[in-house]
């Protein structure tokens, strides 16, 4: 009897201590948790922080030029006179150059990865598509200066002059400009530099979204004699495609932004050029050159055009966001 | 048999193509490092740890700029890896499916993406612009915004693959939450999370347009945060950039350093998690 009333005044003090403890473990659990929640929210307090900054940055530009900014193609420092259009055409421009070269080769890498390298040649070359992706894009940029530019112009653009310049429609783009045209600092090269430095990225991506296609899908084409083409055209492709053109929205993102690979190589011409072969700027190339000498109202209309820059950037990555998750829904939708 | 012939026929066209569009790629990444090999070997040598960048014209070597690199990304690392580890914890533990961690995890994703240079646009305004002075506090602050989303990524991975089972034992014991994250989910997923900062040092150590407006360049040697400071990234942009030989010449030795440590880190990360796998 004194045993067992022993044995519960024990129990209910060692119950006691729990609480006191549990309770200190209570107050540790809502620091902890509001710690992590605090941190969540500076997360979203940086992006808003950006996107206020950028605003209010440009407000000036905009009250100076009003919508007519974006559409001006005057870029006049002695004047006074600023307009986003140059740079903005030549951003598309170079961006979807990028694309245009781009896409092919990263399909073309991530097919071979998945679908025909042999086993033991997945790892490495899949391995090797990464580090180029890692590679700073200031090398890209010196590369594309001092090596790939200089080639290009001897080698592949007079081909190009030669067989696309006397076309009808697209003949203009390819004339050569009066200046310059050796060094092959121009729109193209930046371009192509781009499309160099996406398709690894992309390629990856692709690669990643190739690769959570069931294997019974693929075997049952197989099994009924398909070829490998018609099992990633009819299989692949369809199964994949809301995650594959996420994945190319990611690397157009990549492209529109990208500062140094096309600062060194686009020649930041302030005019645009009618010919692809001529120099051209894009958002980020002017920011980074003329951004620290600038002041006054052309450092807000170089903010205003960061802002532009931005918005562009901020759509195209909330549709590849959108796309990426409808494809993660699908595949979950097909699992259960 | 036509129909036959003709299926093979495109199937040959199109995997030859893709044949050729790898082969094409890894030409490109060796044609890079072959270049960055070339020119940057000869340029590297004792002066480059010992001497400052030096004006056009002379002989001189990176010291500074590499000390001036080494303090902006520890800093940067400092302020950036707390923020992306907790903000991390809170979507993978706390938020887990609901729609403020959704949200946050759209803008992580964005900030992820985009471009760099408003980045360095953005601490340009907010820290630049009214304190006077470009400094290194503004660069290593436009870094750790680079390296949250980073870390905040991996660490949200990392902790989801983190079996709920191993939290329900520790739960089962009487550990409040805060202890079993502590204590079991980190321990269990720390390899991956030391990856996700590898990952942010790696990507940092390139990224030269949120310095241009921030850090910008200094020719001398200084610690000093406060005034700005040289880094590799920035001294590459300017001395590429410039018609003097000696200063292309040092222009190479420091990409292919940026280059080596990149490529190094990258294989580190990588090397990382397979152990672990």
């Amino acid at each position: 009897m004194s045993n067992t009333l022993e044995s519960s005044l024990e129990a209910d003090k060692t119950h006691m201590h729990m609480n006191r403890s549990s309770r200190g473990f209570a107050m540790g659990d809502m620091v902890f948790k509001w710690t992590a929640l605090f941190f969540a929210l500076v997360v979203l307090l940086l992006l808003a922080g950006i996107i206020i900054m950028l605003a209010k940055g440009s407000v000036p530009a905009f009250e100076a030029f009003g919508w007519g900014f974006i559409t001006l193609e005057d870029w006049d420092p002695v004047n006074e006179i600023y307009g986003a259009w140059a740079a903005l055409v030549g951003t598309l421009v170079a961006a979807a150059i990028a694309m245009l070269i781009g896409l092919p080769l990263s399909f073309g890498i991530a097919i071979f990865i998945t679908e025909m390298a042999p086993q033991w040649l997945k790892r490495p070359v899949g391995t090797a598509i990464e580090l180029l992706a890692a590679v700073p894009s200031i090398i890209y940029g010196m590369w594309g200066l001092f090596f790939f530019a200089p080639w290009f112009a001897a080698h592949i653009q007079p081909g190009l002059v030669a067989t696309l310049g006397p076309l009808p429609l697209i003949g203009g783009l390819f004339q050569m400009p009066l200046l310059g045209g050796a060094s092959g600092v121009s729109v193209l090269t930046a371009g192509i530099v781009l499309a160099i430095m996406i398709v690894p990225f992309m390629a990856s991506v692709i690669r990643d979204v190739f690769e959570i296609v069931p294997p019974v899908l693929k075997e049952s084409a197989y099994g009924i004699g398909a070829t490998t083409w018609e099992v990633v055209w009819n299989v692949v492709l369809p199964y994949t495609k809301t995650g594959v053109v996420g994945g190319v929205m990611l690397g157009l993102g990549r492209a529109i932004g990208e500062t140094m690979a096309v600062t060194f190589i686009i020649g930041n011409a302030s005019q645009l050029g009618s010919s692809l072969l001529e120099p051209g700027t894009t958002i980020a190339a002017k920011l980074a050159n003329e951004f620290n000498e600038a002041d006054g109202l052309q450092m807000d209309a170089l903010i205003a055009m960061g802002l532009l820059l931005f918005i562009i950037t901020f759509i195209v990555l909330m549709l590849s966001k959108l796309l990426l998750m409808r494809l993660a829904a699908t595949q979950e939708g097909r699992k259960t | 048999m036509q129909l036959y012939a003709r299926r093979k026929l495109i199937n040959t066209v199109n995997m030859t193509a893709s044949v050729l569009t790898t082969l094409l790629g890894l030409l490109f990444l060796a044609w890079i490092l072959a270049v960055l090999v070339g020119k940057g070997v000869s340029a590297i040598n004792g002066s480059l740890f010992t001497e400052m960048t030096p004006p056009p014209g002379s002989a001189g070597g990176l010291a500074n700029a590499l000390i001036g690199s080494l303090m902006l990304t520890v800093t940067a690392v400092v302020i950036g890896t707390p923020i992306g580890i907790m903000a991390g914890t809170y979507l993978a533990e706390y938020g887990r499916g609901g729609a403020f961690a959704e949200i946050v995890r759209t803008i992580n994703d964005i900030l992820l993406s985009a471009p760099s240079i408003i980045i360095g646009v953005f601490v340009y305004a907010m820290m630049v612009a009214p304190q006077g002075h470009f400094s290194g506090w503004a660069g290593a602050v436009a870094l750790a915004i680079i390296v949250i989303p980073v870390v905040l990524r991996t660490t949200e991975n990392m902790l989801s693959l983190v079996p709920t089972q191993m939290r329900e034992a520790a739960a089962a014991l009487g550990a409040p939450q805060w202890m079993v994250i502590m204590k079991v989910v980190y321990k269990a997923a720390i390899t991956g999370m030391v990856t996700g900062v590898i990952l942010a040092v790696a990507r940092i150590t390139g990224e030269t347009a949120p310095l241009l407006f921030t850090a910008l360049n200094n020719q001398f040697w200084t610690l000093n945060m406060n005034e700005p400071m040289a880094n590799l990234p920035v001294v590459i942009f300017q001395f590429a950039m410039s018609p003097y030989d000696d200063w292309r010449e040092l222009a190479w030795a420091a990409a292919l350093l940026i280059t080596a440590l990149v490529l190094g880190m990258n294989i580190l990360a990588r090397t990382l998690t397979r152990g672990h796998k």
